[in-house]
């Protein structure tokens, strides 16, 4: 095909909804026939606006949508740092500002939103900023180092959402509202009122019906206050406005096309502009002149000038406002139709002003006598936005009592409700209840070809629950529920020996003080036990009375990998991993490390949990090989056990140069703080010395980051088959905290967790990080003291597994090759060469030693 | 068919007290990597060491139990308990009774005759494998 026959479109804004546009027209073939330009003013490809205040914990590179700079199809080219100053719609060119120009068949305008700074004098002093662009946050960053207080003027969702931020930092905030209420477009008087009162017992000092007269500077040229009317001067270090955002319009408002009476670029349905081939999508444009502040109504308009290009018919025609957001940790939500606009409108209000709760349901009667629901409030408990919002345009008639949706559970609150199959599950995707049950049902073929297995599948597949999140908690019910109909019961009995979970099974131990196998298997159980049970049973009664795990018949218990602290390898033998704490090691031990495995003939690897394995050990060996290692001052690193393996480190502010804290130091400390702790599954940590992160530590179960004021503390992340990024429990801690919040942390999840359940998934099952936060945190149970305790006593009590077994005749009895013949090498032991060191090597059948006393004819 | 390979003789390998309940030892017996295990209720069983699946010398070291298995009786279906040992290596479970993988039944290990005698426990011939 001659070149010029294919076509030229360019987007105007690398944005959230640019990036979508782009993503679009590839998967559904419209660069086929076009090759897209994508111009974009920022320094970096488009990233998630939305999550940016997460700026602050996860970095950019975390934002990202494209953190390549590329798209995967070679007909779209992307270009950064270029502002698009004028477009000429006869030509059908746009220009550059160092003046190059592109010519376009079609033409994109992408160009977002910019925040709206009020004419205040001294609005363009030091340190006042807007909260838009990554640039912004790491300019607000760089200024609350050395700032005291700041304001955020301007008292909306964005507003708040800055503020907190702000508050986060460390920095005494202000927020201050003309309106007289917080976020006046989204609540009404009450709510406003009950979310002022939580944010306020937060610490933040909250203004509203004030205006803000004039900001004062210093000699710098910087913020020193902010006066408003008839008040006095208000002493400042930061400033930041949060007050309404503008639409991006001003090429296209100098290039001739239509503007909305409000600002915007004037589009109709198809969200085409006055020019045929000019369109406008996102917060830049104004379907039917009303702009749209949200990205789901941004991403409908790119799926709809998508599908134009292609010939089809898309519309847009209106989206819906709701919006759920935490706010400093109040959840707020509001939906539908808020404020009662509609005609004979009825308001259902429930408030519990002691704590802090307010909720309101808007709804009207139908046809038939019932009532359907057109939108509510909700503020300080919000549980409720993921089956409400749903119902709302449904059609569905509500129960005969509608208040029941609203009220606290235990007053006949919390009723179940089948939503219709059309209603939208989730706003950001536009993903329907019947497509998420069509992902799970047995002839999907989403995911790989077959049905998805769970929620968090089907969040990877249909993109439901993968944005803001707010609708998961109903995905996962409406999954569940759907497998519960089909008769797939989720059986959660550890094994046919145990009709009860990990957890009931640590109670029923814990409370009845059992700690022998034989007694829990007669008062609780069937049967004798199996491999299943039986080290979960040994990990129970390790973690509660931290014995020595091979005392007296829990040995028979144990794993093989606990029943000789060493891990079997396929060959029969064991590899031996020393504890190297933090990963620091003197060449001393280095050097009785390898002396120990030329010894005894031994395989040495390092790990990539930063430690030494020596592999090939006979199980009748062990005992010298540790009591070599113990004499030179080492320990089990039990590289065996559900139990604590690593805390891996950098290193840190000791040596590199951009470290500062000790991270080594700290690795070092909790690794030997929380050493042969037993666990439902294995336990890693990681340690870094600042944010570039080179231990990793987001991929373990505990990461700990330094910061220039403390430590971040992130949970619940690992590698393996499925990896997941440990999120932010709490920031800038002290040394003590940071201990205090992970003995609570980690002593919780061993209560809890199931059977080999890693720390992600059980943070999934118990209701998410908000819950550890609750509790851990915020101590909402009021157990934190018993859990440290708990780990205290596991402190205290701590000894080391190897040094106990050679000093132990009787547990030493069993590391004999053969009982009959303990000086005997099992022959069935083969190894072979590889690289200049052994290998384990596998036979077919069973190797014979030759009889050794007569025996009769074969 | 039934192929018979026997040994007249006796080993004795230990005492009953040196394997604990639910536990395991490896035994040399004429040459072979030997598994004798003991149960809760005392009963003595010896198999193969070797493992088919792994491919290694290590049945003893595994975990004993017991797994409930519906087999056809003269009553119809009846449940039964059966004592197993469970392979360290990739946790298949063996009928400590017959040697037969109780997740495959084409798969089994040899079983060898072993009794106790005064608190004694002697491993006998290598039973009679079908062969298949
Ligand atoms: C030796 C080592 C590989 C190496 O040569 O580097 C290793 C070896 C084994 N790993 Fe690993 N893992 C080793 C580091 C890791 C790492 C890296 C790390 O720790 O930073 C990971 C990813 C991080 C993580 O755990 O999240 C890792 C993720 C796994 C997983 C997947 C866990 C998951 O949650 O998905 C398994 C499977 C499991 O535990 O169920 C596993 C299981 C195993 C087992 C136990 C497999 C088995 O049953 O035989 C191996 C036994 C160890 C042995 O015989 O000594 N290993 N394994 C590493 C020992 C580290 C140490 O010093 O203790
Ligand atoms: C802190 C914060 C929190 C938010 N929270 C939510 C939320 O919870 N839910 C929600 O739905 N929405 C939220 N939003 C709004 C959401 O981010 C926007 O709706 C969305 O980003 C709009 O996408 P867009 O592509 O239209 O604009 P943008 O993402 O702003 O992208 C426009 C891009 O175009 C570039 N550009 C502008 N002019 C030109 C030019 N002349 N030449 C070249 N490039 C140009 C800009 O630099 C920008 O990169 C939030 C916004 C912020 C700032
Ligand atoms: S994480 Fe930071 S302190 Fe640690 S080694 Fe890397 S750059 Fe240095
Ligand atoms: S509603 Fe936001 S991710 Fe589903």
């Amino acid at each position: 095909m001659a070149p010029h026959l294919r076509k030229q479109l360019v987007v105007v804004g690398h944005g959230m909804v640019g990036h979508r546009f782009v993503q679009a027209a590839i998967e559904r073939g419209l660069t086929e026939t076009y090759d897209i330009i994508v111009l974009g003013e920022e320094p970096r490809p488009a990233y998630d606006r939305v999550a940016l205040t997460s700026f602050f914990e996860v970095g950019a590179e975390a934002l990202s949508y494209l953190p390549e700079g590329v798209y995967d199809d070679p007909r779209v080219s992307l270009h950064l740092e270029s502002e698009v100053v004028a477009m000429d719609a006869t030509a059908q060119t746009v220009t550059l500002a160092n003046g190059k120009a592109f010519a376009y068949d079609e033409l994109v305008l992408a160009t977002g939103a910019a925040p709206f700074v009020p004419p205040v004098p001294g609005k363009d002093l030091g340190n006042v900023f807007v909260y838009r662009t990554i640039e912004d946050l790491e300019a607000i960053r760089e200024a609350s180092r050395t700032a005291k207080a700041g304001a955020v003027i301007g008292g909306g969702l964005l507003g708040l959402e800055a503020a907190n931020a702000l508050h986060q930092l460390g920095v005494k905030t202000h927020v201050v509202e003309m309106a007289p209420r917080l976020m006046a477009v989204q609540i009404d008087e009450a709510g406003g009122a009950t979310l002022k009162r939580h944010v306020e017992d937060l610490g933040l000092s909250i203004h509203t019906g004030v205006m803000t007269e004039l900001i004062d500077g210093d000699a710098d040229g910087n913020v020193s206050g902010i006066k408003f009317k008839d008040e006095d001067t208000l002493p400042l270090d930061i400033v930041i406005f949060s007050a309404g955002i503008r639409p991006r319009d001003l090429i296209a408002r100098e290039a001739g096309l239509d503007i909305a009476e409000r600002g915007g670029v004037l589009v109709n349905e198809d969200c085409r502009t006055s020019d045929e081939h000019v369109w406008a999508i996102g917060e830049c444009a104004a379907p039917g002149g009303r702009m749209y502040g949200l990205v789901a109504p941004g991403y409908s308009m790119a799926e709809v000038v998508v599908d134009q290009l292609l010939g089809g018919e898309g519309q847009f025609l209106g989206a819906d406002m709701s919006t759920k957001l935490k706010l400093l940790g109040v959840d707020v939500a509001s939906f539908g139709d808020a404020f009662a606009t509609t005609e004979d409108a009825l308001e259902l209000v429930f408030a519990d002003a002691v704590a802090g709760i307010y909720k309101k349901l808007v709804v009207a009667e139908n046809a038939t006598g019932g009532y359907e629901l057109l939108g509510g409030i909700l503020v300080g408990d919000a549980s409720a936005y993921g089956s409400l919002r749903p119902m709302v345009g449904s059609g569905m008639e509500l129960p005969a009592n509608p208040e029941e949706l609203i009220l606290p559970a235990g007053r006949g609150g919390g009723v179940e409700l089948g939503l219709p199959d059309e209603a939208q599950i989730c706003s950001c995707n536009n993903v329907t209840k019947a497509e998420i049950k069509a992902a799970v049902s047995d002839d999907a073929t989403l995911n790989d070809g077959g049905p998805c297995s769970d929620a968090g599948c089907v969040t990877k597949c249909t993109k439901a629950g993968s944005t803001c999140g707010s609708c998961k908690v109903v995905v996962k019910k409406i999954v569940e529920d759907h497998f519960a109909a089909s008769g797939k019961v989720v059986d959660k009995s550890l094994c046919e020996h145990f009709a009860m979970t990990r957890q009931e099974l640590f109670d029923v131990v814990a409370v009845h003080g059992y700690n022998r196998f034989d007694d829990i298997i007669e008062g609780h159980g069937k049967g004798r036990g199996c491999d299943i049970c039986k080290p979960a049973v040994a990990s129970v009664l390790a973690s509660l009375l931290n014995h020595h795990v091979l005392d007296g018949a829990n040995a028979t218990l144990q794993d093989t990998n606990d029943a000789y602290l060493a891990n079997l390898q396929k060959n029969g033998t064991y590899s031996v991993v020393p504890r190297i704490p933090g990963g620091e090691i003197t060449p001393d031990k280095l050097i009785v490390i390898g002396q120990v495995a030329k010894e005894f003939g031994l395989y040495t690897k390092i790990t990539g949990g930063q430690r030494i394995d020596l592999f090939g050990a006979r199980m009748e060996d062990l005992p010298a090989i540790w009591k070599q290692l113990v004499d030179a001052g080492m320990e089990s690193g039990h590289a065996y056990g559900k139990s604590l393996r690593t805390v891996k480190s950098c290193v840190g502010s000791t040596w590199c140069r951009y470290g500062v804290q000790d991270s080594v130091g700290m690795a070092i400390e909790l690794e030997l703080r929380y050493r042969g702790l037993r666990s439902p599954h294995k336990l890693k940590g990681g340690v870094s010395g600042c944010a570039r992160e080179c231990a990793e530590a987001r991929s373990k179960d505990f990461g700990i980051i330094a910061t220039e004021k403390g430590w971040n503390l992130y949970v619940c992340g690992n590698g393996g088959a499925i990896p997941s990024h440990a999120q932010l429990l709490a920031g800038d801690l002290d040394n003590e905290t940071l201990i205090k919040y992970l003995d609570r942390f980690l002593m919780y999840y061993i209560r809890t967790a199931d059977r080999l359940q890693r720390t992600s998934y059980w943070m999934d099952a118990i209701g998410g990080l908000d819950r550890i936060r609750e509790v851990v945190v915020d101590d909402a149970l009021g157990l934190g003291a018993e859990l440290e305790a708990a780990m205290d006593t596991h402190v205290d009590s701590y000894f080391d597994e190897w040094k106990a077994t050679i000093e132990d005749p009787e547990k030493l009895a069993r590391f004999v090759s053969f009982v009959n013949a303990p000086g005997t090498p099992d022959p069935n032991i083969t190894f072979r060469e590889e690289r200049g060191q052994i290998q384990a090597e596998l036979n077919d059948g069973p190797v014979s030693l030759g009889s050794t006393i007569p025996v009769g004819a074969p | 068919m039934t192929s018979l390979e026997r040994t007249s003789i006796e080993t004795v390998v230990c005492r009953l007290d040196q394997i604990r309940k639910e536990s395991g030892v490896t035994a040399l017996v004429a040459g072979e990597a030997v598994a004798v295990f003991r149960t809760y209720d005392d009963q003595v069983y010896a198999l193969s060491n070797f493992d088919p699946f792994g491919k290694a010398s290590v049945l003893s070291r595994g975990i004993v139990g017991t797994k409930t298995v519906v087999v056809d009786g003269v009553d119809g279906r009846v449940e039964e308990q059966v004592p197993f040992v469970a392979s360290p290596l990739l946790k298949q479970p063996f009928d400590l009774r017959t040697g037969i993988c109780l997740d495959n039944a084409e798969v089994s290990v040899p079983t060898y005759d072993v009794r106790v005698i005064d608190g004694v426990v002697a491993v006998g011939a290598q039973r009679g494998t079908i062969a298949t």
